[in-house]
């Protein structure tokens, strides 16, 4: 039975309410934060933590706070516009524990001082958006929020913000692009992070809902604690969404490292196999802008350096399962369509380039396919990203456009046949 | 009544004083034009300019950006099918055509009755129910032919008013906290608290 962190409290199904939160350790952590602890002591458990990021790229959260530039104001913003398709956990998050949320975006707040904290989350959620309004109603009534928390001297305000539909805003420098009424166009790098230029100039820290949801317990057990878990720099546990055609889709909280995709996919407490009579063609360990993973690489534990090793990356945490009654071109097709539709539109490779590869995968997927069609693809691939390697090359203002070409890649090496059977008989051997 | 009137323009107000910058509540604001005419009218996106302070073509700009604010009329439902990969995997583009054939509509259109709008989205994080659906961003999953047909009769019949409002109404929780804190309090506040620290090293 692995420790359950964020996920703690979703055996219950009262988990939303104040009364099971309060009731389960709710506020403890926020307590001793600003009762018994200055802001850098906070950063410190943080840093000793080694909490990487849940948003997707696995940045140290501490070592991005202590990268804020020192000025009299500075902004703390929440990711929860979760979109990344096959994505779920932040989704479950807001609904199912958002005062624990609250509690993780205020101990943030004290810990990088912050004067203004805004958590934006994706507006689709429309029962998340009023379970966290009501939690954060809930906690300025009993003085979590607001002037001196708990008797400390630390003030701060949460204000919540419903997104409007734009994968995109998922980037932080869209996120706050939209956040000052904008469109959500990610911003010009440098400066490479919103702790230096961000919310209206001024420095800024972007955290994903998972990420600081971890923090009551950091706060409550310590660090070191938390650093036990796992092992490497994977520390912790994280929530994985394990979708697609497994038998029992879910999110599952597991300590990082400690199991296997095989465990994931097949385990009986987890995603329990395939459909009887189905093989597992290939599996995506890490939302769809990840490099897919094939039978051979079941093996590999989910951790955020072996993935990596093995070529792909656990990204946000999403386990995505194509058996062989798929067809990988028409997967490749979506995956490639879903880019297309949510690009911005400012950058010329993103925007002509995942419009065409959308084509002419479509092109492909209903017979009218081309022989030089594979060569068009790959070439387009490497327009938007050189050598289509990974981590991969950019050639755009953000990685949205050379989230593209890893699935394209993947699939056109891995199941060259299927896509040469689509063009020359115009057929799909999954039909 | 497009412009903010009543009891919305104050919620209007309210949204606005909550920011440092009051041009972060422009998305707010759009939502809440849409749940007060369904839709984010030309009307009220020159109000949102001048409650912002920015202009009409500011706030279009920012409106049209986003798929979940509508620039014409919807149906009192939108109902949204994820056919993304983890829905697709599971029968998605399936449950689209039965979705057009119960609603007799074609995907993007809306249904004569003005009831239903049926729209095809990308990936709603509700993959652990697929193949999923959101009526005005309600969540429905996972769906199959006859399960669908029962979640239009019973939006039509009124079974889910409690669960699903109309279009555009989002946030059915208001926020009930003391205003907020002016930030040249805060500050003056954060400066006392530096200064503090300084002596105490």
């Amino acid at each position: 039975m692995t420790e359950r962190i964020v996920g703690a409290r979703l055996q219950y199904e009262d988990s939303a309410t104040l009364e099971r939160f309060l009731a389960t350790g709710g506020d403890d952590g926020l307590r001793k934060a600003v009762l018994e602890m200055r802001p850098e002591e906070v950063a410190a458990e943080v840093m000793t933590a080694n909490l990487l990021g849940r948003g997707g790229a696995g940045f140290e959260a501490g070592r991005k706070w202590s990268m804020l530039r020192k000025a009299p104001r500075r902004y703390l913003v929440i990711n929860g516009d979760e979109s990344e398709p096959a994505t779920f956990k932040d989704h479950l998050l807001v609904e199912r524990d958002p005062h624990q949320l609250v509690e993780g975006a205020t101990i943030a707040a004290y810990a990088i001082e912050a004067s203004f904290v805004v958590i934006y989350l994706r507006g689709e959620f429309a029962l998340g958006l009023e379970r966290v309004q009501q939690a954060i109603n809930e906690a300025y009534a009993r003085n979590a929020l607001g002037r001196s928390i708990f008797g400390s001297s630390f003030s701060v305000d949460i204000v919540l913000q419903p997104g409007a539909g734009a994968y995109i805003c998922g980037e932080e420098t869209s996120l706050i692009e939209s956040l000052e009424g904008k469109r959500g166009f990610p911003r010009i790098k440098p400066p490479y992070f919103p702790a230096v230029i961000g919310l209206y100039g001024e420095p800024t820290i972007v955290n994903n809902v998972e990420t600081v949801s971890n923090l009551p317990w950091i706060i409550n057990r310590g660090g070191e604690a938390f650093k036990e878990l796992g092992q490497g720099r994977s520390t912790g546990t994280r929530l994985f969404a394990l979708s697609g055609q497994v038998q029992r889709p879910g999110p599952y909280e597991v300590e990082m490292t400690k199991i296997t995709f095989r465990d994931l996919i097949y385990g009986k407490e987890y995603g329990q196999g395939l459909h009887p009579d189905r093989s597992l063609l290939a599996f995506i360990p890490g939302g769809v802008s990840a490099p897919w993973f094939f039978p051979e690489h079941l093996d590999i534990p989910l951790g955020q350096d072996e993935v990596a090793k093995a070529g792909s990356m656990l990204g946000s945490g999403s386990v995505i399962v194509m058996d062989d009654s798929s067809c990988p071109v028409r997967s490749a097709w979506r995956i490639a369509r879903f880019f297309a539709r949510e690009s911005c539109g400012q950058c010329t490779p993103c925007r002509e380039g995942g419009a065409w590869i959308d084509k002419i995968l479509r092109r492909i997927e209903e017979g009218e396919g081309r022989e030089a069609d594979l060569d068009l693809l790959l070439d387009l691939c490497d327009n938007i990203s050189p050598g289509i390697k990974w981590p991969p090359a950019q050639t755009t203002i953000c990685v949205l456009g050379p989230s593209i070409p890893p699935s394209v890649n993947a699939a056109i090496q891995h199941f060259r046949d299927d896509f040469l059977i689509h063009i020359k008989e115009g057929r799909c051997p999954h039909a | 009544m497009s412009r903010f009137t009543g009891e919305m323009l104050s919620r209007a107000e309210e949204l606005v004083s909550l920011y440092p910058d009051p041009r972060s509540a422009t998305i707010p604001l759009c939502h809440l034009a849409q749940e007060q005419d369904g839709y984010v009218t030309n009307e009220a996106m020159a109000h949102i300019a001048e409650l912002v302070g920015s202009s009409a073509a500011e706030v279009q700009g920012t409106a049209s950006f986003y798929d979940m604010l509508k620039l014409e009329p919807v149906g009192q439902y939108v109902i949204g099918v994820c056919t993304n990969i983890a829905c697709m995997l599971r029968g998605a583009y399936e449950l689209l055509e039965d979705a057009e054939a119960v609603l007799d509509t074609p995907v993007g259109a809306t249904t004569p009755d003005g009831l239903f709008t049926l729209e095809e989205v990308e990936c709603i994080a509700h993959c652990d129910r697929a193949p999923a659906a959101q009526v005005n961003y309600r969540y429905f999953g996972p769906l199959d032919r006859p399960s669908f047909e029962t979640l239009v009769a019973k939006l039509r019949n009124g079974e889910l008013d409690d669960e699903v409002p109309p279009h555009g109404t989002l946030l059915r929780v208001r926020r009930e906290a003391p205003g907020v804190i002016p930030m040249e309090e805060i500050d003056r506040y954060r400066a006392q608290e530096a200064e503090r620290e300084k002596q105490s090293d």
